[in-house]
Order: structure tokens, then C-alpha cells, then sequence
């Protein structure tokens, strides 16, 4: 595939990206309804004009939930890759550039870290912690940081033979001026190509936490827990669990695919 | 003899860190644990019964000494009373696991089934057709979150179709759904990562060698497959922590009565001996697997001996990076 073409496809897919970020971020602008409103007599109304997406089993409008819980989604999963990004990207470069006995100790906690199943760690963790917002970003931040440090370490360790570097040491430049000036950005596109392609599965980790209860609580509206709500009442409603199914499902599709377009991209 | 010491060396260095942090977990978990005992078996909290209820379950030892007594107590085999019944949690647990044994052996059995011919396909038949329907089939299978499969599986065949139980009573057509909705996102996973490692080979020497002397494709297939064995016992290796972390997901759904719904169940009632249990065993069993993984991949393709996996046991940081354990 040629470069300008597949260019093209990564500004088209960015737009949906972009898209379903605007949408549900400004949820309050755009939801018909308040999501956390019930009433009595409107439950489980199947899709109508005034509630595109139905009601649940509360009556509350299903299309208004989706945004919002979009927000809580999306939002979380934004929020714990910036974090994991920012620690695994600062561990990785003192690693790689200062080496010596840090280097080695904070690898071995790296190496030790992912010697654990991840997801096991995570349903512990978060169902330790009785679930909530901050219970879910520890229980799967825990490992997340891990390939943003080990990318950051390998690529700054092979940085820091070049003569561009050599010549910044040589010129008196401080460590946190070399580091920050001259290998941060350098750095930046394989970590920002990760960050991408954690998006999705960082997803599926909080709705999958929040759909076995241990994640975000009720009334807070997210995806996975939605589905585990009207899960119960599927026959009578199924639009309820459909929706929140069919957006949790293209929003990882869309940013999976867009992952998958720039490591293309940049194999090119 | 030396490398084989340091790998039990590193081994039973990694169990022990494992058990300690399980340990200091449940240590930090909010809530006393007497007390959370006492009021599940519905007796009168006062003091002294308070008091005496800790002293009997040992809370008021040291930290060391009760991580002590616990890891004693686990090598023999005794992981403690359940708080809930009173009942010896190891019991629960490894009837739990065996059941979580089947659920994980079926699933990673079909995965390996559907992804291995669909991967081979794929990568032979590059750029045509075939290779796009599969790409794009892989592409969503991985894309999907597997609560998400399980309960679009009930509403189609349990409530619309009606072919399935909806509740798997371990019975051979109650399993067949929960291996189904586990399978699909590990052969999506699969079948990307295989394609990729059978190209990374075609594209060596000795494949095109043997297209240029007009040889048969079965046998580049075969050797195409022997060569990248190592690799893709790698590429099955990384999914089973995926494949514990499904289990519990789907077992909760499903209600198949293994370790997973156990450990669902025990985090609502706070039942602490057992999510310890759980987190111990499926960290020595997925430690234990990684490592019997790499010391295979080592015998089967010995040019990786040297440069090391992800994980433990790899001395180079450097090449193991790009293999990329969390990555994918």
C-alpha cells in the first residue's frame, strides 16, 4: 500500500476516533435526556422518538447512558494510559540512560511484574479494594506502566551512542537537558504508537472490571457495567444491553484499527 | 549445571515474592477480618467476643509471623478456613480449579484449532482474498471483549433460538458456549500474531530457496511450521494469563462452578483465605508454565538460548524488548 493513501485512511479513521471522543465528552450537550433519571412509567420502553435507544429497566433513557458512560469509559481509559505513559516513559529513560545498579533494579521489578497473569492481579486488586474509580486505575495500572518503561529504556539506551548526544555531554549540557531536549522527543513516536494500541485493550480491562462488579459503581453509568445490569432483563429489553454492546464494541474496533494503521505507517 | 540452578534459584526467588505480596494484599485490604466473620455467621458483636474471635484466628501476631505460618501452611497444602463456612478453602479450591482446568483446556484447544489452519492460510496466501476475510474476522475476534461475546451468545442461543442452557451444568452442550466466547478473542489474537511470525520466516532465505526450486507447498508449510514452533509455543504461552483472567469472567457468567465464579463469590462475601488461594495458584501456575515455555523454546529453536524471552530468566533487557510480553 502506498504511504499517501494510507495516510489518508489514518486521517479518516482519526476523524471517527475524534468523533466518539467529542461525543461523549460532551455528553451533557448531547444526551436528549438525564441519564440518571427514573421514572416509573417509563420503564423498558423499546426505541422511540424522544428516547432513541430505549429505556431500562428504571426508565431511564438508555442513548443519554451511553454517552455519559462513554465519558467514564473513555475518559478512564485515556486517564490510566496518560499515567502509565508518564511513569513507564520517565522509569524507561533513566533506565536507559543512567544505567548501572537503578537500571538493573527497577528492570527486575519490571521483569517480576509481568511474571504475574495481569488480569488475575487486577480482579484481586480491584475486588480487594470493593471496586470505585481509583480501585480500578491501581488494579490495572499495576502492570500497565511496564511496556512504556521497557520501550522508553530500550530505545533511549540505543540513543545514547549517537554523536548527536556524545556532542551534548561533551558541550556540558545537564542530564535533564539531554534528556528532556534531546531524547524525549526522539522517543516520542514508538511510545505514542503503544499508548495507541494499549487504548483497547485498557478498555476492555475497565468494562470487563466494571461488568463483574468490581469496577465502577452504580448509578455511575459505564459501559460494561450497564451490559452486567440489564443483563438480567435481556428478553424483556434487549435494546438495553445492545447499545451499550454495539458502542463499547466499535469504539475498540475504531481504536484498534487505528493502531493497527500507524505501526503500518511508520513500518512504511 | 549452573544455568539450571539459577533457574529454580530464580524460580522459587519470583514464588516467594508472589506469596508475599498476596499476603501483604490481604494484610492492607480494608475491613477486620474477625469481625467481618462474625457478622456473617450472625452473632452478637460485643469486645470480648471480638477479641477472643482474633486472638483464635491469630490477627494479633506479628505480620512476619502470620506470613509465616500462612506459607507453611500452604506448602503442605492447607490454605485455611473460609471465613464464610468455616470450611477448608483448599478443598473449594481445587475443586474450583479442576473445573477451570476443562473450561481453559477446551478453549485453548479450539483457539489452537481454529487460529493454526486460518494463520497458515493467511500467510500463503498474502494480499488475496482469503488473507482479507481472515484479517478482518481476527481483527474483530481480538477487538471484542469477551463478556461482551458471551452475552450476545446467550441472547442468541439461549433466549432467541433456544438451543443452549442458558446456566452450563457441566455438561458437554453447556460447555460449548463458554469455550466458544473465551476462544474467540484468543484465536483473533492468535491468528494476527502467527500470520505475522509465518512471514517473518517466509521471508528468510531458505523459504525462498526451496519456492525457487519449485518445491511442493506442503513441505515449505512443514517447514515453515517446524521452524517457527518456538514462537508460536511463545505466542500461546502469552495468552494463558489472558485465558485466567477470561475464566473468571465467563465462569461468572455462565455459572460453571469453577475457581473464577469461587473467587467472584468469595470477593462479595470478603472471604479473604480464598481469594489468596486463588491469586497463589494461578501465579504459580502461569509462573511455572512460563518457564517450562521458555526452557522448550530454548531446545526447540536454539538460536533464541542466547538472547532470552520476556520475562524472567532473559539477562538481556534489550532483545527481549521485542518480543514484546504486554505488548499485544
Amino acid at each position: 500500500m502506498n504511504k499517501e493513501k494510507l495516510k489518508l485512511k489514518i486521517i479518516y479513521v482519526a476523524t471517527i476516533a475524534a468523533m466518539i471522543v467529542v461525543l461523549t465528552l460532551f455528553a451533557g450537550f448531547f444526551a436528549p435526556n438525564d441519564p440518571y433519571a427514573t421514572s416509573a412509567e417509563g420503564i423498558r420502553m423499546a426505541p422511540s422518538f424522544s428516547y432513541p435507544f430505549g429505556t431500562d429497566n428504571l426508565g431511564r433513557c438508555v442513548f443519554s447512558r451511553v454517552l455519559y458512560g462513554g465519558r467514564t469509559t473513555i475518559g478512564m481509559t485515556f486517564l490510566l494510559v496518560a499515567i502509565a505513559f508518564v511513569i513507564g516513559t520517565f522509569v524507561g529513560m533513566i533506565c536507559g540512560y543512567f544505567g548501572g545498579w537503578l537500571d538493573r533494579f527497577l528492570m527486575r521489578i519490571a521483569d517480576v511484574t509481568l511474571a504475574f497473569p495481569q488480569m488475575v492481579i487486577a480482579i484481586a486488586v480491584a475486588g480487594i479494594l470493593g471496586g470505585g474509580l481509583w480501585g480500578v486505575l491501581l488494579a490495572l495500572g499495576i502492570t500497565m506502566w511496564v511496556s512504556f518503561a521497557r520501550l522508553a529504556r530500550s530505545h533511549t539506551y540505543s540513543l545514547k551512542s549517537q554523536p548527536y548526544i556524545s556532542a551534548a555531554i561533551l558541550s556540558g549540557k545537564s542530564d535533564f537537558y539531554i534528556l528532556t531536549k534531546h531524547i524525549l522527543p526522539n522517543i516520542l513516536a514508538p511510545l505514542l504508537t503503544n499508548a495507541l494500541t494499549q487504548i483497547g485493550v485498557t478498555m476492555i480491562g475497565i468494562s470487563g472490571l466494571s461488568f463483574l462488579g468490581i469496577g465502577v459503581q452504580a448509578p455511575m453509568a459505564e459501559w460494561g457495567q450497564m451490559i452486567a445490569e440489564a443483563r438480567a432483563y435481556i428478553q424483556i429489553a434487549p435494546w438495553a444491553v445492545l447499545f451499550p454492546a454495539l458502542a463499547i464494541a466499535i469504539t475498540i474496533i475504531v481504536f484498534n484499527y487505528l493502531g493497527d494503521l500507524i505501526m503500518d505507517y511508520r513500518e512504511l | 549445571m549452573k544455568p539450571v540452578l539459577k533457574r529454580i534459584f530464580e524460580l522459587i526467588l519470583i514464588l516467594l515474592i508472589l506469596s508475599f505480596f498476596t499476603f501483604l494484599l490481604m494484610y492492607l485490604a480494608p475491613g477486620d477480618a474477625a469481625e467481618k466473620r462474625l457478622s456473617s455467621q450472625g452473632v452478637a458483636i460485643t469486645k470480648e467476643v471480638l477479641d477472643a474471635e482474633r486472638e483464635r484466628l491469630g490477627l494479633l501476631k506479628p505480620f512476619f509471623v502470620r506470613y509465616g505460618e500462612w506459607l507453611f501452611g500452604v506448602c503442605r497444602g492447607d490454605f485455611g478456613m473460609s471465613f464464610k463456612d468455616d470450611m477448608p478453602v483448599a478443598g473449594k479450591l481445587w475443586s474450583g480449579l479442576s473445573n477451570t482446568l476443562i473450561l481453559a483446556g477446551a478453549s485453548m484447544f479450539l483457539s489452537i484449532l481454529i487460529s493454526l489452519p486460518l494463520a497458515i492460510v493467511s500467510a500463503f496466501k498474502k494480499d488475496k482474498a482469503v488473507d482479507h476475510v481472515i484479517k478482518l474476522f481476527s481483527f474483530i475476534g481480538n477487538s471484542l471483549p469477551n463478556f461482551l461475546i458471551s452475552v450476545l451468545f446467550m441472547y442468541l442461543f439461549c433466549i432467541k433460538i433456544n438451543a443452549f442452557p442458558i446456566i452450563a451444568t457441566g455438561s458437554l452442550q453447556g460447555l460449548l458456549l463458554p469455550t466458544l466466547s473465551l476462544a474467540i478473542p484468543i484465536s483473533g489474537r492468535f491468528i494476527r500474531q502467527m500470520r505475522q511470525e509465518f512471514l517473518l520466516q517466509m521471508s528468510e532465505d531458505y523459504v525462498i530457496g526451496m519456492k525457487n526450486r519449485g518445491m511442493k507447498k506442503r513441505y515449505i508449510v512443514k517447514n515453515v511450521l517446524y521452524n517457527s514452533s518456538g514462537h508460536i509455543l511463545n505466542i500461546i504461552a502469552l495468552q494463558i494469563g489472558t485465558l485466567m483472567g477470561g475464566s473468571v469472567v465467563i465462569e461468572t457468567i455462565f455459572r460453571w462452578p469453577g475457581i473464577g465464579e469461587l473467587v467472584m463469590d468469595s470477593i462479595t462475601a470478603r472471604d479473604y483465605p480464598v481469594i489468596m488461594g486463588f491469586v497463589l495458584i494461578m501465579g504459580v501456575i502461569y509462573v511455572l508454565i512460563n518457564q517450562l515455555v521458555d526452557v522448550a523454546m530454548k531446545r526447540l529453536d536454539p538460536r533464541i538460548a542466547s538472547a532470552g524471552r520476556n520475562g524472567l530468566g532473559s539477562d538481556d533487557f534489550l532483545t527481549s524488548d521485542k518480543k514484546g510480553g504486554a505488548h499485544e
